[in-house]
């Protein structure tokens, strides 16, 4: 069982309890209305490609900055207006894997995508969502990586 | 976007725009109909009065592999509270792909009185027309349907297999990676996977995006002819079949050869890539 970022864990849990799809959906929208694009600190339009999340139909882009403990600082937009979904995965993503240990975060296994979103989203939606996931989880792997 | 009546459609009447949407939005007699792929957008803001209708829940039937039936049809039309006279009108999110596929269902009950909002939720975002999370309070009614009719506007597989065998018209609305069979995306999605990639042979490949503009609205049937006809050559007045991966691009380019360009004999092959990669022994192109 791997140890993921206590506040991805939490947030696990909790959706483990959501028992309606109405439920569900009012608990992602709540996420997604927390979601704050990348400060223009980090990054201003356009965006550069190296940054944007192949596969995710929203156009999702993902930064890891260093801090000075060693973890990352994640940070992400989502081009599409449109894309609720999207918004909602970054928000979490940021909460939970920002300043967390990096083998946490590197241990993220992408079906989480399907704890929070349910079983039933198109396969275009899941890809692009877990492929945010695993820019997160590429990104600590990279740092971990570094001497 | 210029006027849909000036841009040359065979039927310039299964589409409505923003503006008249707008206009009609307490017209009695008018059901307006969200539906998306993504089942937050609904419910974070919608055009007031409109219910939704969603592509899972709604139009599959929960255990087999097929659309609603009759009776399940008749529930869903009391739910969202229309009878055979009303006059629905589907939006959706990306370019209203997930709203012709509901239109190409409520058409397999011959509910043809359907028409799609030009540019799709975005269209309406973008002008800053107001967007409600208030649920509409909906009165259901009776609704007598007919029997689904899959003769007409639906192929199946034995029916693409021979089509294919008299070198039928079929278009691949999928990406061109997933046509050419490069790319599969089986990792973690094996209920719309396949076991081969390719093609069905002699289909040509048009990705459905490419009938619409960058803000959602359906090119002119100039622009239309110029990728169905010139391009690949389609002819209107033969039987096309349209597939994808699960029959839902694929219903967006059904809508545009049916009702945009007035080709007389379309079907959706909603079986589509997931069927056709998985089944034993049929043809495949790379």
């Amino acid at each position: 069982m791997p140890v993921y970022p206590p506040k991805l864990q939490d947030y696990l849990d909790d959706f483990g309890f959501i028992s309606t799809r109405d439920e569900r959906i009012d608990f992602l929208i709540a996420i997604s209305d927390d979601f704050e694009p990348v400060p223009a600190s980090v990054a201003t339009k356009p965006y550069e490609e190296a940054h944007r999340v192949i596969g995710c139909e929203s156009e999702a882009f993902v930064w890891a900055i260093d801090r000075p403990d060693g973890t990352l600082d994640f940070h992400f937009d989502v081009l599409n207006p449109q894309g609720l979904s999207a918004m909602a995965m970054c928000a979490i993503l940021d909460q939970s894997c920002s300043g967390a240990p990096l083998e946490q975060v590197a241990a993220i296994n992408g079906e989480v995508v399907f704890t929070f979103f349910g079983k039933d989203i198109s396969m275009g939606k899941g890809r692009g969502l877990t492929e945010i996931i695993n820019a997160v989880v590429y990104a600590a792997n990279q740092r971990l990586a570094l001497p | 976007m210029s006027d849909i009546n000036s841009r040359g459609y065979s039927n310039p009447d299964k589409l409505v725009s923003t503006d008249w949407v707008a206009a009609n939005l307490n017209e009695a007699g008018i059901r307006i109909i969200e539906s998306n792929e993504d089942p937050l957008l609904y419910p974070s803001g919608h055009i007031p009065g409109a219910v939704e209708v969603d592509w899972v829940k709604d139009l599959n039937d929960p255990l087999r592999r097929d659309y609603l039936d009759k009776s399940g049809f008749e529930a869903l039309a009391s739910r969202i509270g229309i009878t055979s006279e009303t006059t629905v009108v589907f939006y959706g999110d990306k370019s209203n792909w997930w709203a012709t596929y509901a239109l190409w269902v409520f058409e397999l009950f011959g509910h043809s009185n359907a028409k799609i909002m030009d540019g799709g939720r975005l269209k309406w975002a973008e002008e800053g027309r107001e967007l409600t999370r208030e649920k509409p309070s909906i009165s259901p009614t009776s609704y007598s349907a007919p029997e689904r009719d899959d003769s007409q506007i639906r192929a199946f597989r034995d029916g693409v297999l021979a089509h294919i065998q008299v070198n039928g018209q079929l278009v691949d609305v999928r990406s061109p990676g997933e046509y050419t069979g490069e790319k599969l995306h089986m990792e973690g999605y094996p209920q719309e996977g396949a076991v081969r990639g390719g093609h069905i042979p002699g289909a040509d490949n048009v990705p459905w995006s490419r009938a619409a503009n960058e803000d959602g609205t359906f090119k002119t049937a100039a622009e239309l002819r110029a990728i169905y006809l010139d391009e690949i050559g389609l002819n209107p007045g033969q039987p096309t079949v349209a597939y994808c991966r699960i029959g839902e691009r694929s219903s967006h380019t059904w809508f545009v050869l049916t009702n945009l360009l007035g080709f007389s004999d379309v079907r959706n092959y909603d079986g589509s890539w997931t069927e056709w990669g998985n089944s034993v022994g049929v043809p495949i192109e790379k």
